[in-house]
């Protein structure tokens, strides 16, 4: 029970007190690439989901049973590469084992490697106090982060589509608007939050 | 290699090609460590160092990394570099390294490094592939130096940790929450394009003879810039 109880304080404590996107400002770069769309985003997320959940459960085992102690430094490399192999290594699964899913994730799949959440989630987990040492919280941790990341980029993906209607001046269109909308979105969703936590 | 190379390398690694402004690349670490003007500058410094010298490594390797692998030979490259970075600021610099965290590894998946790896220096020789390094590097330097400086100025009072405005000044302390950084880095963005475009037109207008055309305009950056700042708070 207290396992469970764990697992939820991660989750709310990551996926969205701590939101990847909005208060970390980690996995920026697939936030404003793939947002343009709720359908794509919701795409890109799911990848996200999958691949994080994964890449910290074996980032877990190989730096609590392999690294720890003696090799630490080598840490950095050794998740890059991890999760980069790890990328591929779904990336043949998916195609030969269920096809329709790797044709809905097939592009989004490539990019996650240089997603900083990932390799961010992966470092945050083995230096938190909270679910270091523990290989499923460690694991929650991952996912909770994906989950966070994947509501983060819907929401936002939600606030595009409509903005692309709108006559915005002349400098600000493209990236710039698209930034100070996800700074008001990342407001509203910290206040939000906050407010709970408080009231 | 002429100079004139190396003069259109750096144009373009600080203006036409800034890697933050126009490329809109390595944003994670952007808006995360630039609350300071000290974090940003030495997070720009550390950048620069990995690109340039990854570039050198791939450049001087391009003729023998495979095709099909050549990603995960990049990354393992730059992630070599980074740890290098990451052990000798932990050694000398331990109050930086604090204050940069985690991002400091997380320059192993800036977008900016595998960018530059990818579509220069796996093409050029050595020589170019450095100076490309550099001028990128600096760009990403001065990007974060600017932006850098409106978060700590307007959002703590300061600049490099010393008082500006006085006792009297109360800060804007949204500037340096992260929905803060989203806002104004897309308002610099704008105010880049805006110049960006207003310097093309003037050029063009030069050429065709009309040097004074510019003048009655001058005032109008400032208040753009005003009307973002305004924005921004």
């Amino acid at each position: 029970m207290t396992l469970l109880m764990n697992i939820l304080t991660v989750f709310v404590s990551v996926a969205l007190v701590g939101n990847y996107v909005f208060s970390e400002t980690l996995g920026i770069c697939p936030f404003l690439g793939v947002s343009s769309k709720p359908s794509t985003a919701l795409g890109m997320g799911l990848a996200v989901t999958f691949v994080m959940t994964l890449s910290n459960a074996v980032t877990f085992l190989v730096f609590e049973y392999l690294l720890k102690g003696k090799y630490e430094y080598l840490q950095t490399i050794v998740f890059i590469l991890i999760i980069a192999s790890l990328v591929q290594f779904i990336e043949m699964l998916l195609k030969k084992m269920v096809p329709s899913l790797y044709k809905s994730l097939g592009i989004y799949l490539p990019l996650i490697t240089t997603n900083c959440a990932v390799l961010g989630a992966a470092n945050n987990a083995v230096g938190n106090d909270m679910v270091s040492g523990d290989f499923i919280l460690s694991t929650s941790y991952g996912f909770s982060a994906a989950v966070g990341f994947t509501l983060a980029i819907v929401i936002f993906a939600g606030v595009r589509s409509r903005m692309d209607e709108k006559d915005v001046p002349e400098s600000f269109r493209g990236v710039p608007i698209t930034l100070v909308a996800a700074g008001i979105v990342a407001m509203v969703f910290n206040g939000l939050l906050s407010g709970i936590s408080f009231g | 290699m002429k100079l004139t190379d190396v003069k259109n390398q750096f144009a373009d690694g600080l203006f036409n090609k800034n890697p933050l402004f126009v490329q809109v690349l390595g944003t994670c670490a952007s808006l995360a460590i630039t609350t300071t003007v000290k974090d940003s500058i030495a997070m720009g410094i550390a950048v620069t160092a990995v690109l340039t010298c990854s570039n050198l490594l791939i450049s001087l390797l391009r003729k023998f990394i495979p095709n099909e692998v050549r990603i995960a030979s990049y990354i393992v490259i730059i992630s070599g570099f980074v740890t290098i970075v990451e052990m000798l600021m932990n050694a000398y610099l331990p109050d930086l390294a604090q204050s940069l965290g985690a991002f400091l590894a997380l320059i192993v998946v800036n977008c900016i490094i595998l960018a530059r790896a990818e579509s220069y220096a796996s093409k050029n020789k050595p020589l170019p592939s450095v100076v490309d390094g550099i001028a990128m590097g600096l760009g990403f330097t001065l990007a974060l130096f600017l932006l850098g400086s409106v978060r700590e100025l307007f959002g703590a009072g300061t600049f490099l940790g010393f008082s500006v405005f006085g006792k009297n000044y109360t800060p804007i302390g949204m500037l340096t929450s992260p929905p803060g950084a989203f806002i104004v880095l897309g308002c610099l963005i704008a105010l880049f394009q805006y110049f960006k475009k207003r310097f093309s037109v003037k050029k063009a207008a030069s050429s065709d003879a009309k040097p004074d055309s510019g003048k009655p305009q001058e005032e109008q950056p400032d208040n753009a810039s005003e009307a973002k700042e305004g924005d921004a708070s």
